[in-house]
């Protein structure tokens, strides 16, 4: 279960920097918990990586390691320079995909 | 070090001067608002005739601007991925009947606006006052053939976070009289009777002393229009029911149970007490 927030402001004026923030709601189980029960590990489950594509080119990009917490919580600037779509992708490391679409009008 | 010397010294003067028992170190509300996108909510509000205030204030006012920033801004609230599990579970069938939430109750920015406010009502058909969770409950088990909530599971938390974001804004106003009057009358009675092994009251705290600090403690009004709450001692959302434990315990007495009657009575006459304060759900507090 894993859903993604996202803010982006509606508009901006033209090669403004904006603020974007980004969640995504997920347990992020590191590999190095046990089961208290069985005392087996818990296999490694976490967002291994997710990119940021304004009108199909990529923009930011980060690679997540297992130290960091439960429901990942990033932001990050980005100049637009004109109107378009930003295009969100979480990668899980059992191989799904997550995303999401925001738009914004430039004036 | 030296603060502390001041401190001790002044609870000694005052010792000496009239003979009281303690010393008060006093930190008033503070005068912050609070904006959530560009929406102005209530965190300060006359307060109504027969109330023992002169002014509410929401528990927002006693919180640090660190913790009062996170509530200004949905993004940052970290209540809102159970909020968005609410907003998912609104739509999901369950049960024997294949029904949602929204089968019946359609849209829920609609169909549930202002319920919170009026939480904890009467319920018809169990005729009893009874909590939104039991509301939520008694749908689930007569109406959708499936199985109640735990009281603090994440649905249970993320439905009712969802249901009262739904009225956030809108002024707390619960109905305490006709067939609600017993249960307000109950709340009443538990507001002010002295129990545990320290002997105490929530009016002793909450009503008598808020604004003052009790150890490293903010006292607040003890005013609960922003539950269900995310707390940052919890590190979790967490219902009214599961404050008024946590209290109960700091006094040494033995908590009555989430959903009980006392605690649903208890429930209403507080909500009472913040007749007027915006609903804040889903808040932040520390």
């Amino acid at each position: 279960m894993a859903r993604p927030r996202v803010k982006v402001p509606k508009s901006a004026s033209k090669d403004e920097v904006i603020t974007i923030k980004t969640l995504i709601s997920h347990k992020m189980e590191s590999g190095q918990r046990k089961d208290k029960k069985t005392g087996e590990k818990i296999p490694r489950k976490i967002i291994n990586k997710f990119t940021a594509k304004f009108n199909g080119t990529q923009v930011f990009a980060v690679d997540i390691e297992p130290a960091v917490s439960a429901n990942p919580f990033l932001q990050f600037t980005v100049k637009v320079p004109e109107s378009g779509e930003f295009e969100f992708t979480w990668l899980d490391d059992d191989g799904k995909t997550y995303s999401a679409k925001k738009k914004i009008t430039v004036n | 070090m030296s603060k502390r010397i001041k401190v001790l010294g002044f609870g000694l003067t005052a010792l000496a001067m009239c003979g009281l028992s303690y010393s008060a170190v006093v930190a008033e509300p503070n005068n912050n608002q609070l904006m959530i996108d560009g929406k102005k909510i209530t965190t300060n509000v006359k307060a109504p005739k027969g109330s023992p205030f002169e002014k509410l204030y929401s528990g927002w006012r006693f919180r640090s601007a660190e913790t009062q920033k996170l509530q200004s801004d949905d993004f940052e609230n970290p209540g809102f991925p159970l909020v968005d599990l609410g907003t998912e579970l609104w739509q999901k069938v369950d049960g024997s009947a294949g029904k949602s939430c929204a089968s019946c109750h359609n849209d829920a920015s609609k169909s549930m606006k202002g319920v919170r406010a009026t939480m904890p009502k009467m319920h018809k058909e169990i005729g009893k006052v009874q909590s939104l969770q039991q509301h939520v409950n008694y749908c689930r088990t007569e109406r959708m053939g499936a199985k109640a909530w735990k009281w603090e599971s994440n649905q249970m938390l993320g439905m009712a976070a969802y249901v009262g974001l739904q009225s956030r804004g809108m002024p707390v106003n619960v109905k305490i009289d006709g067939p609600a009057k017993a249960a307000h009358d109950k709340g009443k009675k538990l507001y002010y009777t002295r129990v545990g092994q320290l002997d105490m009251s929530c009016a002793g705290c909450h009503e008598e002393n808020f604004g003052k600090m009790i150890r490293a403690d903010h006292l607040s009004q003890g005013q609960i229009n922003g539950f269900p709450t995310y707390r940052f001692k919890w590190q979790k959302m967490g219902s009214v029911h599961r404050r008024f434990k946590g209290c109960m315990k700091n006094i040494r007495a033995k908590p009555y149970k989430v959903g009980s009657d006392e605690f649903v009575a208890l429930e209403l006459y507080v909500a009472s007490r913040g007749k007027g304060l915006s609903v804040e759900s889903p808040a932040v507090r520390n």
